[in-house]
């Protein structure tokens, strides 16, 4: 009885949601599909991660070319797969980075730190990689694994498994699930985020479930989080963003909220009402918005694909897009850069393209 | 009891998996043969590049001829009408990895379709990516999503070793979907799913298909599929309604409609791969024929030799009295012009 009225109360919550869902105001747009402009031998692949620097500069972390598994003694090793460009602001292409990198297997995220470093975050190397602006490698987190177990990786292999994404390195400790070790090794990862003093925060990720923070010299500093659906607690973490306090937001997406810490990981409160939050982003400047996608599944463009402005206490202020292949559509978004509040560039993982999209509200 | 049951269940579908691989002759009897030259020299690669097996075949409106072939890599090559090299279209491609078939549309857009990667590319005449349908499974998921067979209820944007694409003249889009799934799949130009015709199931059932191997639409939005397991070509209407079934022009390895007012059907009876004894003697040859299934003429046979075909893969008749084939097992695409049919026209239907 008591588990009926339980579920009688979730469901009447969860349709309280969708109704307020559906009186949120759109936000008109209109979007560049068509923005950026490759050489001829250089094709976007999945458009992972978009991010801009302080002179508009646009970076792209892609998966393109070929994901290659190398047979070698008794292992098989892994190359290639993804590719960092950058463009200037009107979407004239510049250089590519990292060229052949070590880490360069499948593009998850690229942000740019206010200093504008370049960061990316590699699903399957496991690994954060630090560039400076002159596209020098300047720092790293985590290892790519030496090897690689054919066919393919389990989704949720045990931490610091060989052939898993913490490679062959030190075996992490028992702890609660998703938890991950009290390090830098990471499984699939997703995002990266600073404080203002400068402190990494890693969404960690797909294989775990917990937000790692590092300082600015890239010491390992704690870990929150494990997997599940209570308080503090995340069912795949798929994007971190940090307001000018230090507060730290997390797309919990699976759990389709977004959590606030504090800088330390305290818990202080969550973000319902936008679907299942996959990248999300805010702005700079006196009045901070946040911006969340509701990202389809690439397998299926019938369904969500908006993407929320939300003040930052959570409040909607509008959305706008859905899913589908045309301008304007959405194929599973994977990236959001918003410097700038109403020019928006957006990666689609189903759509192989960045669009820039100009808000008009 | 019951398991027993299933066990043979099993072991009879394992026979029919097999037979969808057996080659049958054709039942039609007196078809004229039309004499053919096929052009020497016709493509002409720079000496750096080879063709490895030439999977895919098309021309645009210039007559430039587009390659989509399984090389060290799987690379999408293009050729202008004389066959002198031109460029690399999609060169790396996160999208190419195992070649299948490439096809041009009306407006010159031109359509890969991709078995190792599950994807449907269009690229615009310049050759730049401008739509994806599918998904490729991502790497660190595992190479789970592109095993053989049926294993999961086909879904609607994801393919499961797709073979071909094709357009009615609304620009609705048309994807036979393939090695994994049994099904054709219709999508609005926007990528949007219409509806489907088959499942992820094989069957012999009028609608039902055992390997969908290839896919043309003629004027009237008519599609014509070569369901290659079971030995036939079936019509659809442009609502994917069956209409009817062509079966007696061997196994449908591939076909190709021709443009224009008065449009035919070409379809291959192509020799089995591995030249298993005897296969030559009924098998390797392309018929032409009227839409409506009468069969016109034939053309061809098995052979290593240049001239004849080792397993074609695919046909481009843009201009129906030249047909440029892409085999599989000789790695080469051959121009064949194709001349009047030396006997009277016999309707062998």
């Amino acid at each position: 009885m008591k588990l009926y009225l339980l579920n009688l109360l979730a469901s009447m919550l969860l349709s309280g949601i969708t109704v307020a869902a559906q009186s949120t105001p759109e936000i008109r747009f209109d979007s560049e599909p068509g923005l950026l402009k490759f050489p001829d031998n250089i094709h976007l692949g999945e458009a992972a991660g978009v991010a801009t620097d302080s002179k508009g500069n646009i970076f792209v972390y892609t998966r393109t070319g070929h994901p290659t598994i190398s047979i070698g003694t008794s292992r098989a090793f892994a190359h290639g797969g993804s590719r960092l460009f950058e463009f200037d602001r009107n979407g004239k292409f510049s250089r590519e980075i990292g060229q052949g990198l070590y880490g360069f297997l499948v593009a998850q995220q690229v942000r740019v730190d206010p200093q504008d470093n370049i960061w990316i975050v590699d699903q399957m190397s496991n690994m954060v990689i630090k560039f400076d602006p002159s596209g020098q490698v300047q720092m790293l987190l985590g290892r790519k694994a030496e090897a690689e177990r054919i066919p393919g990786l389990p989704l949720n292999r045990p931490p610091g498994a060989p052939g898993g994404g913490g490679g062959e390195g030190p075996a992490a400790p028992r702890g609660l699930p998703g938890a991950g070790a009290q390090s830098d090794i990471f499984q699939r990862p997703t995002d990266v985020a600073w404080d203002a003093a400068g402190n990494i925060y890693v969404a960690d990720g797909y294989g775990n479930a917990r937000v790692a923070k590092f300082d600015k010299d890239g010491k390992f500093v704690k870990s929150w989080g494990s997997k599940g659906d209570a308080q503090s607690q995340f069912n795949t973490v798929h994007g971190i963003a940090i307001d000018a306090q230090g507060n730290v937001y997390v797309a919990d997406s699976g759990n389709k909220r977004i959590q606030i810490f504090d800088r330390d990981g305290n818990f202080k409160t969550y973000i319902l009402n936008v679907g299942s939050p996959s990248a999300i982003c805010i702005t700079r400047g006196e009045h901070q918005y946040l911006y969340s996608s509701n990202s389809n599944p690439p397998e299926d463009i019938d369904a969500d694909g908006e993407i929320y402005k939300l003040e930052l206490t959570g409040q909607v202020v509008g959305k706008f897009g859905r899913a589908g292949k045309a301008p304007t559509e959405f194929g599973t978004v994977n990236a959001i850069d918003c410097r700038n509040e109403n020019e928006l560039y957006v990666g689609e993982i189903g759509n192989w393209r960045v669009q820039k999209v100009t808000l008009h509200p | 009891m019951k398991r027993f049951l299933a066990y043979w269940v099993t072991v009879f579908a394992a026979m029919c998996a097999n037979a969808a691989h057996a080659q049958m002759k054709a039942t039609a009897q007196n078809v004229p043969e039309i004499p053919y030259e096929s052009v020497r020299n016709f493509l002409r690669l720079p000496a750096n590049l080879y063709l490895g097996e030439a999977i895919g075949v098309a021309t645009n409106s210039k007559g430039h001829v587009f390659v989509y072939t399984r090389s060290a890599n799987t690379r999408l090559f293009e050729f202008d009408q004389n066959g002198k090299y031109v460029r690399e279209v999609g060169e790396g491609l996160y999208g190419f990895e195992f070649a299948h078939s490439v096809r041009v549309d009306p407006e010159d857009n031109i359509w890969v379709v991709d078995e190792g990667a599950n994807l449907v590319i269009k690229f615009n005449p310049e050759g730049r990516v401008v739509m994806v349908l599918g998904h490729r499974p991502e790497v660190v998921a595992g190479a789970i999503a592109t095993a053989a067979g049926p294993t999961t209820p086909a879904e609607k944007y994801t393919f499961s070793r797709p073979t071909d694409v094709a357009w009615d003249p609304q620009g609705n889009i048309f994807v036979s979907d393939g090695y994994g799934n049994n099904r054709v799949v219709k999508y609005d130009k926007n990528g949007r799913f219409l509806k489907q015709v088959g499942s992820e199931k094989a069957g012999r059932e009028p609608g039902q298909f055992n390997l969908p191997h290839a896919i043309a639409a003629d004027g009237k939005g008519n599609v014509y599929v070569s369901d290659r397991g079971n030995n036939r070509t079936q019509v659809f209407d442009n609502d994917l309604i069956f209409k009817t079934s062509y079966e007696n022009v061997g196994t449908a390895w591939t076909v190709c409609i021709s443009p224009g007012p008065h449009q035919y059907l070409f379809t291959s009876n192509s020799n089995p791969n591995g030249n298993p004894p005897g296969s030559w003697d009924i098998t390797g040859e392309i018929y032409k024929m009227e839409l409506d299934g009468t069969i016109l003429g034939r053309f061809g046979h098995a052979s290593k030799q240049f001239g004849g075909f080792q397993v074609v893969h695919m046909m481009d008749c843009r201009n129906p009295n030249e047909i440029i084939v892409a085999e599989i097992e000789s790695w080469r695409v051959q121009k064949l012009m194709l001349k009047p049919p030396q006997t009277k026209i016999s309707y062998a239907k």
